[in-house]
């Protein structure tokens, strides 16, 4: 449908009616060269759901349901994987915890508090966090911030012996490599992310709200809670979920820092062990059905990613188109 | 005082000292979130700077990856080097293009219709597919049958790459003035003419200042190299078949050595990794400021 065959006087007679009727080869080939380029993502998305289950199909006819079980035995044969989904939940639940306050303060700094000639040096300064490798955060990790943490690990350990719950979380520290310490490095790797989405959601905010509640003579902070806040939530909201989505999928850093041992405690400071990390660890030597559970692993953390991701995206276009309506 | 009861959330009955001094609680905690996030990341690069400058210089970036055990000073990380400047490059090739044409499909074809609007939703959603799925994947669909290799490695990164690159030449293509468009087909030019000679052109700099960032991102990743070109330690000139080596994997096999050596070397390497990643990102900077005709 090219704007020429529309602009043209519909009754003209000769060449110009041959012109109009059909638009040049190339032009057409061109279209479909690119609506090619655009179908290949969704070509792909299925690809990987689907060449990666087939590697994994081994494992779940051989295990069934005890995938989900808390028994991981490559030498005997047994491939339960719930140690390993537990990690993952933790670690990326930790750094969305530590990540979120951080993001969303920085966030509300860029756009509420400083001038914009300031805000472009931090956002430059905020987005190095997510130009440094991941294999660089997990070697700094493993040499230089483990061992660093070890000492606080243990001073923290023995000011909680004999508080209830503190003890058993932060009690039995045995190095500085854990749950905690993949945590902490996860969040350092999510915070630009979560910061630059949650600023997106906040800058869509009617200035006129903001005016109106700063002309009432609220403050900074109740402008922020009384007219940004309540605008902002959903995508908010949204920001968060893919910072947990991107946390559930990183892998080399986990890979060193968190131990490498399967562990369901709640012992943060204690090794354990996560999904990316032990397919990144153990695939070299990794045969038949033991292969099989760990790229089976990998399509859990495809459908999960897949799913917050999903879910995420949704509310934030959902937030947005209500924003553009109000 | 009707108004001041409609907003619940501000309640101007408080006093106004504490308000005030609530308010500089809280800007004090905003600053403070950057003030964290800077301690780790200057700690970071301050070790990497420190400790990777002892080791790198021109005969450590080119000579080869010696015994483990070996000192510093004895050979280099050549072979990771020429591994990550072939692959990443080859992902490039095979990403951009494509990343720019589903970008064009999206924007000058698609507009509004639900397949369109699919697409640009998937490929949001293909941003957050862990880099070691696509390691997975890669590996179940070509090492499988055709063995390890730079260009396994390539397609991987190159799969992690292209709803970046579309994204991001999308939101450069939305920016280009219509009256362009309108003005190239006032003249009579073929919706692949305009496309190519008015609209590309016009958003070309901020295409190419996202694909370098795409790029700069891509060369850091391990998890999708560990299982499509292997982690070798000589140097294979041949990015098509045979197993290949990088830096972020050279790194990643460094990390865990109790050699002193070993890890000096893993320094060196992560120097220069950030190194690289820091040229791509400031060229992206220099195109955005010095070329870019549409902004927001």
């Amino acid at each position: 449908m090219s704007a020429v065959t529309r602009a043209g006087p519909a009754e003209t007679a000769g060449p110009a009616r041959a012109l109009s009727h059909r638009r040049p080869l190339g032009d057409r080939a061109f279209q479909v060269i690119a609506l090619s380029a655009g179908l290949l993502v969704l070509v792909i998305l299925v690809l990987i759901a689907v060449t990666t289950s087939q590697q994994a199909t081994s494992w779940f006819s051989a295990e069934g349901f005890k995938i989900f079980t808390n028994n991981w035995n490559p030498a005997a044969n047994q491939f339960g994987a719930l140690a390993f989904i537990f990690g993952t939940a933790i670690t990326a639940v930790i750094a969305v915890i530590l990540a979120v306050p951080v993001s969303v303060g920085i966030a509300l700094l860029l756009t509420e508090v400083v001038p914009r000639r300031w805000a472009q040096p931090i956002v430059y300064v905020v987005d190095l966090l997510a130009v440094v490798p991941s294999v660089v955060w997990g070697l700094w990790g493993i040499l230089v911030f483990a061992p660093w943490l070890q000492g606080i690990y243990t001073h923290i350990a023995s000011g909680v012996t004999g508080i209830p719950v503190l003890e058993n979380l932060f009690g039995q520290p045995t190095s500085g490599e854990s749950f905690f310490t993949a945590g902490l490095i996860l969040a350092f790797m999510i915070t630009p992310i979560v910061t630059s989405l949650s600023r997106e959601v906040i800058a869509t905010v009617p200035a006129i709200d903001k005016e109106g509640a700063y002309a009432l003579g609220a403050t900074r902070l109740e402008v922020i809670t009384g007219a940004v806040w309540p605008h902002s939530q959903g995508g908010i909201i949204g920001a968060v979920l893919l910072g947990l989505g991107r946390a559930m999928g990183e892998t080399i850093a986990v890979a060193l820092v968190i131990g490498s041992s399967p562990a369901i405690t709640s012992h943060l400071f204690a090794p354990g062990y996560n999904m990316p990390a032990v397919i990144a660890n153990q695939f070299g030597e990794a045969a038949g059905v033991f292969r099989a559970a760990l790229i089976g692993m990998g399509v859990l953390l495809f459908a999960f990613t897949i799913i917050i991701n999903l879910l995420a995206r949704g509310i934030v276009a959902r937030n947005a188109r209500r924003m553009r309506g109000a | 005082m009707a108004i001041a009861t409609e907003q619940p959330a501000v309640d101007l009955r408080e006093p106004a000292g504490w308000r005030r001094t609530k308010n500089r609680i809280a800007t004090a905690a905003m600053v403070l979130s950057f003030v964290v996030v800077i301690i780790p990341l200057g700690f970071v690069l301050y070790t990497v700077i420190a400790k990777g400058a002892s080791a790198i210089g021109w005969s450590f970036l080119t000579s080869q990856i010696p015994e483990n055990l070996s000192p510093l000073g004895t050979g280099g990380i050549g072979p990771a080097v020429s591994g990550t400047l072939e692959i990443t490059a080859l992902a490039t090739v095979m990403a951009v293009p494509l990343g720019v044409l589903g970008a064009i499909y999206l924007n000058e074809y698609g507009g509004n219709r639900p397949l369109a609007r699919l697409i640009g939703f998937m490929a949001d959603v293909m941003t957050g597919v862990p880099s070691i799925v696509m390691g997975l994947f890669i590996f179940s669909i070509w090492v499988l049958h055709f063995g390890f290799s730079g260009l396994a490695g390539a397609f991987a990164l190159a799969c992690l790459m292209l709803p970046v690159v579309i994204r991001s030449s999308d939101e450069m293509l939305k920016l280009v003035p219509n009256s362009l468009r309108e003005g190239s087909y006032a003249l009579g030019a073929t919706k692949a003419r305009v496309t190519a000679t008015v609209v590309l052109p016009a958003a070309l700099p901020g295409i190419v200042s996202g694909a370098l960032l795409a790029v700069a991102r891509a060369a850091g990743e391990t998890a999708p190299l560990l299982f499509t070109i292997l982690t070798v330690t000589s140097v294979n000139a041949n990015v098509f078949s045979g197993p290949n080596t990088s830096l972020p994997s050279q790194i990643f096999s460094n990390a865990t050595q109790p050699y002193p050596g070993a890890q000096a070397r893993g320094w060196g390497a992560a120097l220069t990794l950030i190194a690289i990643a820091f040229i791509l990102m400031i060229a992206a900077r220099i195109v955005t400021a010095r070329f870019t005709r549409y902004s927001r």
